[in-house]
């Protein structure tokens, strides 16, 4: 056997940070038994008029989005063949384990008639012309195919032998490229049947491309800031993996300025140029978004840039606040009910959310602390 | 090895040419049409007198509890749709409120419930088929045994019709299925049944669009003869005709709809949304969503090929306990 590549952080799991995490847990534990008694507006602030809230807009498109790591890494690693990456590609997959796996669960909390979640699966009730169809379908395979390809993680941990499940692992690797590129797509695709509820800015037929994009482009954006928080809070080493992430930067660069020249080219060609100026609120919440989405470009436009982690990780932090944004956008602050409505999440709502992101931080701490996940010495890593 | 821009474009474009060679002939889905034998419902603001017996007789229907809005308990004061209201009589008010009909200093009623379009977005968007279209005569119905409560129906409903219940544990979609139960029995709507004036009318949905020409060829002011309950009931009553606008609202939004309004005011003081397009938003998403994914053909090549490359890339490096020197 090679010496080991991945690490155990080891350490106590007991910390005033794991502790706060599971305090928080515990929140949205209690006021989770409060929805499921007494229904979804006892806690929430969703209403006919938004029936789509946080639960949804965050917990599922966005901490999908976020979740987007282990895909982008896998599409570099083994479809593009980069081999370099390989040591970034556990870390990232581990967060987007944990990113799906919890939005998965959110799905859960959030539909009314969650005891009738198995219907999805089932070919007697599937409604293959549906969107939401293929999008929950996606996620829930996308699940399972993530579960697989981490479990060489755990085979190692115990000891057991990988060899039979790297042979036939090339086929979830596909999958695990394939899966997240039609539900991120289709994420976007949700809003067309929404028609004019969508404002003009951002409904259009080009919404799944322009989805997909954002995805992969938050996905690397994510490997860079996990790397950055990873030296930061476990105090790595990392300038190992910098010259990967300075190239991941690259590709970030790479994507926004597709995805902003697509954007802008559709708003043209449809002819709601115009609106940019003239939507209140809505102009200003593009702009902003837009802004987001230019700085990171502007900010690693120069190569010697790109290997600096001062630049990268305000960057990357640009970007997916760029691209949780345009989501949020897409579903909330574009939503047009008609008049009379309005939506803030509730504090019990938000509190469910934020009980969710800790259980994925805390589940990955844990992780990384127990299992070979992270890089090992610097000295290891160099390829 | 470094990444470089050829590399990731030429990835990106066999991908995308993948999915393009692989799907078939991308065909645009067209508006489904109004079934051959579909039935539906004519409201005539101008002959609605407000008197909300429709509201009433559907609470009683369907089962329905009341809507209290008022907090005593007493009376059924829906503010509009809701998860314990199929249907709700609004009102069009302008300054004094004086004349029926009319926009300035006037007034006028508006029903609304289920227009059971002829290409409805929540069967498109429902997931499980817990929105379904009948094929025999077009009514819009709802099976909460197969609904999963995602509201994307909710969500996608261009006339925000579909509404959900927040205020218990075990919700459902409530909306106007046209009172289902009832044609089974052979009896029609409660709302059209229940109407003092006509101006909820239950019919064939050609039989009403003749009823819709009839009275737009009317002349506004001279006495005519008006059906109540359905078309050809017989039962009739005279009054002078008003002035209609000249839309016809679900005559051609989005496709069409089963029931369709006739008004004194424009549309839009109803708080209805104007200037759909013709063309359904169901259509726009499903042309969309075949030709993507349409017999999971593109997505069957693009696997192929990403099978193909992870065990090319596989032979290059393996998982890195096992040995193997990487390259790069």
């Amino acid at each position: 056997m090679a010496k080991a590549k991945h690490r155990a952080l080891g350490g106590t799991l007991v910390t005033p940070v794991t502790l706060g995490l599971a305090v928080l847990i515990g929140l949205a534990v209690f006021l989770l038994a409060k929805r499921f008694i007494f229904g979804l507006g006892s806690v929430t602030n969703i209403s006919n008029g938004y029936t789509w809230g946080i639960w949804v807009v965050w917990d599922v498109v966005i901490a999908t989005g976020f979740a987007c790591g282990g895909y982008a890494m896998a599409l570099v690693t083994y479809i593009l063949n980069k081999g370099e990456y390989h040591h970034l590609v556990r870390p990232a997959l581990t967060a987007s384990l944990f990113g799906y796996t919890l939005g998965g669960l959110s799905v859960l909390i959030d539909l009314g008639r969650y005891w009738n979640f198995w219907h999805i699966l089932s070919p007697a009730y599937a409604n293959t012309g549906s969107v939401m169809f293929e999008v929950a379908a996606c996620i829930s395979l996308y699940i399972v195919v993530l579960w697989i390809e981490f479990s060489p993680t755990f085979l190692e941990h115990f000891g057991k032998s990988k060899a039979l499940l790297n042979k036939v692992m090339f086929v979830f690797i596909g999958l695990g490229v394939l899966l997240p590129s039609m539900h991120q797509s289709s994420l976007g695709s949700l809003i067309i049947v929404m028609g004019w509820h969508i404002h003009p800015l951002w409904q259009t037929t080009l919404v799944p491309l322009l989805f997909l994009l954002t995805a992969v482009c938050m996905g690397f954006a994510v490997v860079i800031l996990e790397a950055t928080l990873a030296a930061v809070g476990f105090k790595r080493d990392i300038t190992g993996e910098l010259p990967m992430l300075a190239k991941l930067g690259k590709i970030i660069l790479m994507i926004l300025s597709v995805f902003l020249a697509l954007r802008f080219g559709d708003i043209i060609v449809r002819g709601a140029f115009g609106s940019i100026f003239t939507s209140g609120w809505r102009s200003l919440a593009f702009l902003v978004e837009t802004g987001l989405f230019a700085a990171p470009i502007w900010m690693l436009w120069k190569p010697e840039n790109r290997s600096r982690l001062s630049v990268l990780f305000p960057a990357a932090l640009h970007m997916l606040t760029g691209a949780v944004l345009y989501r949020i956008d897409a579903f909330l602050i574009a939503y047009d009910p008609g008049p009379g409505w309005h939506y803030f999440p509730s504090v019990s709502e938000l509190l469910v959310t934020l009980g969710v992101i800790a259980l994925e931080v805390l589940a990955y701490i844990v992780f990384v602390r127990i299992f070979p996940i992270l890089p090992g010495h610097p000295a290891d890593v160099r390829s | 090895m470094t990444i470089n821009r050829r590399d990731f474009l030429r990835a990106g474009l066999v991908g995308t040419a993948a999915a393009v060679v692989g799907a078939p002939p991308a065909e645009a889905r067209d508006n489904k049409t109004v079934p051959e034998h579909a039935i539906g419902l004519l409201y005539d603001s101008t002959l609605c007198i407000g008197c909300k017996a429709c509201m009433s007789a559907c609470k009683t229907a369907n089962d329905l509890p009341l809507d209290d809005t008022t907090g005593t308990g007493l009376w059924d004061t829906p503010h509009d749709l809701s998860g314990k209201t199929f249907t709700v009589i609004k009102l069009y008010q302008d300054g004094a409120s004086k004349y029926k009909d009319q926009v300035i200093d006037g007034f006028a009623h508006i029903k609304r419930q289920c227009l059971h379009c002829a290409d409805p977005s929540c069967v498109s968007a429902c997931p499980v088929q817990a929105m379904q279209k009948r094929p025999e005569d077009g009514v819009v119905t709802y099976n909460p045994d197969a609904c999963i409560g995602c509201r994307y129906c909710v969500a996608a409903c261009p006339f925000k019709v579909p509404q959900f219940q927040y205020d218990t544990a075990f919700p459902k979609i409530a909306k106007c299925e046209l009172c289902k139960q009832r044609l089974a029995d052979g009896k029609i709507p409660a709302c059209a049944q229940s109407c003092p004036t006509g101006a909820t009318l239950f019919g064939a949905y050609n039989a009403l669009s003749a009823e819709i020409e009839r009275r737009k060829a009317m002349v506004p002011g001279q006495a005519n003869i008006f059906p109540r309950r359905t078309v050809d009931s017989g039962d009739t009553h005279e009054r002078a005709s008003a002035e209609y606008t000249p839309q016809v609202y679900g005559q051609s939004e989005l496709g069409g709809t089963q029931v369709r309004y006739l008004a004194g005011v424009p549309f839009d003081k109803f708080g209805l949304p104007v200037g759909l397009p013709e063309r359904s938003y169901a259509a726009q998403s499903e042309t969309l969503q075949h030709s993507l994914y349409g017999g999971l053909y593109a997505p069957g090549v693009v696997l192929a090929g990403l099978i193909g490359a992870a065990w090319h890339g596989s032979k290059d490096h393996h998982d890195d306990e096992d040995g193997g020197p990487h390259h790069g």
